[in-house]
């Protein structure tokens, strides 16, 4: 019994990583190869939440939706890197956070203008309804396991195009020195905006995927920018592998933290006492990680080669 | 060209002084609404603002015969917002009365300077206990309900229906505690777990793991907003429903329908409200609200339009002049007008004394989502707090 709940709780946990994983990998590389902090970034998760809400309305097919709620979101993607992002790479860090945050603001309340302020929502496939029942009368909702499988997928495909290919070389080499790169003759502002445009696509990938277990609403990426963050600190700013490793490492700690942080304390404290001790620990549990990691490896675990 | 500015500037000049000498003449009702427009519970301030509007535009954009001039400010959810924005409604807007106010936080923040400068607060959906009892103000009246009714009700359902096993989750703040001490206040069974959520909480997959573990027979939660839709959907994406009743409050309402769907079908809620209620003024609000919003109303919309009512009845009462102040409470207190949910009185503490009902979600022909009465679990119903409310 005890061992299903906690079955049930790593794949909870490894669901919310990768869907970390996914918002945190196009963070990571635009702020490891470009040096820029896009606070923005969750916004692209929001947008990719709400351009499928519409797509499942004009379509009401979900594998439709993703398709061209993929495409918009990266169209969306190269757009604010034109109008905005592009004319800050060369300022400071705290113009980039003031211009990008002003963008988070801008959008929260331009997709309140256009979409509502209701939560809204929209259905996964057919297809992958229902749940694989593990106690009972409790499934694990099969559309879960296909986010994880999706999720994997994702991560392995960016592996090889990092690892393997002509552009994942550059994208490593723009990681680590990005002047040499430069230097070398490499069209540095066109890698860039490919980088971005697909960190904004991944990133809008989440939020789609999200979206038929979570509520869409105005500000819904605010929270995962900053898990986001976390994960990309704990993983090593620019490494697609620490942000791997990382989000389901801060996946995992935070659902478990959340599932039985209270019934740890109940063993030596009063059930009342540990009510308000337990998820108080529980949701600072993974900025403990985050500290304790920066202490001890002040670069995460896996830094981009060149910046250790 | 000189001349033609000149007879410009003199013509504007006379529009102006016409505009001021009509205002003097009929000046009009101003109603500071001060309501959360921005952020995800952006929802529940449009609703509450649209409710109050619908009655002022059916009454011809006056309230109790006066014209209305309503100055809408968002509060932002933020006390300090709130509370510089709700000065300037009083000092420099002057107005006659404030109105709405959506998050108790908010209502502790503007409840003093409102009432100290003798202004009425009619608020239409915060209803915080410490204004229910010694913290009571002869300026205030609320049209929505006293917090704790709400949860109360589904304490007393879950005893008078014999639950022995019940599950119980909140968000971890105030109104979650709140929340969860009202609901034992009737209910004497077992609880087999308490379990506080992050506020903004998106994955209840922990939680509904733990709660399938747990073997309750009924859960009772207080999610929200958004978080309300991610745990209903959730709630039926793990095929809980068949085994586990689901009691909550403000989780399935008219805000959260919307979203959540089929997924909410026949879950349980508590409310003093639905949209199906069969009285007159309802029929009425429902169907105008309906054709203005193309939206079902919500209770918070309900609650808007009965501020808006009150305030009709009562500057009706006195004749449209507000320079009497306790002849304004004294009409105030009379709630003299047709709540759309039917029976409405106040309490000495200015909070209403009402029936509260169970109710539950449903689908109409139309493909609309609501709620609808099952049973009603308390009849003129007025809150705990009211004894230690000094006013008569």
């Amino acid at each position: 019994m005890t061992a299903t709940l906690f079955a049930v709780q790593v794949l909870n946990g490894l669901q919310l990583g990768v869907l970390l994983f996914l918002v945190a990998a196009g963070l990571t590389l635009v702020f490891g190869v470009m040096d820029f902090i896009n606070l923005a970034h969750g916004v692209q998760y929001m947008l990719g939440a709400y351009l499928a809400v519409t797509f499942y309305g004009l379509t009401g097919n979900f594998f439709a939706t993703v398709v061209l709620a993929l495409a918009a979101a990266l169209v969306l993607g190269l757009v604010l890197e034109v109008l905005v992002f592009r004319h800050f790479y060369d300022r400071d860090h705290l113009d980039q956070v003031l211009a990008t945050f002003g963008v988070i603001l801008f959008l929260n309340e331009g997709v309140r203008i256009v979409w509502g302020a209701s939560p809204l929502s929209y259905p996964g496939p057919e297809i992958l309804q229902g749940a694989i029942p593990v106690m009972d009368g409790f499934g694990y909702p099969v559309y879960r396991i296909a986010l994880i499988v999706a999720g994997l997928i994702c991560a392995a495909g960016l592996w090889l195009v990092v690892a393997r290919t002509k552009v994942g070389m550059l994208i490593r080499a723009g990681a680590a020195n990005p002047a040499m790169l430069s230097a070398l003759g490499v069209n540095v502002r066109q890698l860039f905006m490919v980088v971005f445009g697909f960190g904004a696509m991944l990133a809008g990938f989440a939020g789609v995927m999200a979206g038929p277990i979570f509520s869409v609403e105005p500000g819904m990426g605010d929270g995962v920018l900053i898990l986001a963050f976390v994960v990309i600190v704990i993983g090593g700013i620019g490494s697609i592998r620490g942000a791997f490793l990382a989000a389901l490492l801060v996946g995992l700690v935070d659902t478990l933290g959340r599932s039985f942080m209270t019934d740890i304390f109940k063993l030596f404290l009063e059930p009342s006492a540990a009510n308000q001790v337990g998820p108080a620990i529980a949701s600072m549990l993974i900025y403990v990680l985050m500290a304790g990691v920066l202490f001890f490896r002040p670069t995460g675990l896996f830094p981009a080669p060149g910046r250790a | 060209m000189g001349r033609g500015i000149k007879a410009l500037a003199l013509a504007a000049g006379m529009t102006v002084a016409g505009a001021l000498g009509a205002a003097q003449a009929a000046e009009p009702l101003k109603i500071g609404m001060m309501v959360t427009l921005s952020g995800p519970p952006a929802v529940l301030g449009n609703h509450i603002r649209d409710g109050f509007q619908l009655f002022v535009d059916e009454n011809g954009g006056k309230l109790g015969g006066r014209d209305v001039e309503m100055i809408v400010v968002d509060d932002e959810l933020k006390p300090d917002v709130a509370l510089t924005k709700v000065k300037e409604l009083l000092e420099r807007d002057k107005v006659d009365f404030v109105a709405g106010i959506v998050f108790s936080n908010i209502l502790q923040a503007v409840f003093r300077p409102v009432t100290e400068s003798e202004t009425f607060l009619i608020g239409a959906n915060a209803g915080t206990s410490t204004f229910a009892g010694r913290g009571c103000n002869k300026y205030f009246f609320s049209t929505s309900w006293q917090n704790d009714q709400i949860h109360e009700v589904m304490g007393k359902y879950a005893q008078e229906k014999g639950f022995k096993k019940v599950f119980l989750m909140a968000p971890n703040y105030q109104a979650g505690k709140d929340s969860i001490n009202g609901f034992k206040r009737y209910y004497e069974g077992e609880v087999v777990d308490e379990v506080y959520t992050k506020l903004g909480n998106l994955d209840f997959s922990a939680e509904l793991a733990k709660i399938a573990a747990a073997k309750p027979d009924a859960m009772f939660t207080f999610m929200p907003g958004g978080m309300g839709v991610n745990l209903v959907r959730q709630f039926n994406q793990a095929g809980l429903a068949d085994s586990v009743t689901f009691l909550s409050a403000f989780t399935v309402d008219g805000t959260t329908l919307p979203a959540t769907k089929d997924a909410a079908l026949g879950l349980f809620s508590s409310s003093q409200w639905t949209p199906d209620m069969d009285n007159e003024a309802n029929k009425k609000f429902v169907t105008a609200y309906e054709a203005k919003y193309d939206s079902v109303p919500s209770l918070y919309s309900s609650q808007g339009y009965d501020a808006a009512q009150l305030i009709d009845s009562a500057v009706a009462a006195v004749g449209g002049d507000l320079s009497d102040k306790d002849a304004v409470i004294a009409a105030l207190k009379k709630a003299d007008f047709a709540s759309v949910r039917g029976d409405f009185k106040f309490n000495n503490n200015h909070f209403p004394i009402q029936d509260f009902y169970l109710v539950k979600a449903v689908k109409r022909d139309d493909g609309a989502y609501h709620t609808t009465v099952v049973e009603k679990v308390f009849d003129d119903y007025g809150d705990v707090h009211a004894k230690d409310c000094r006013m008569e």
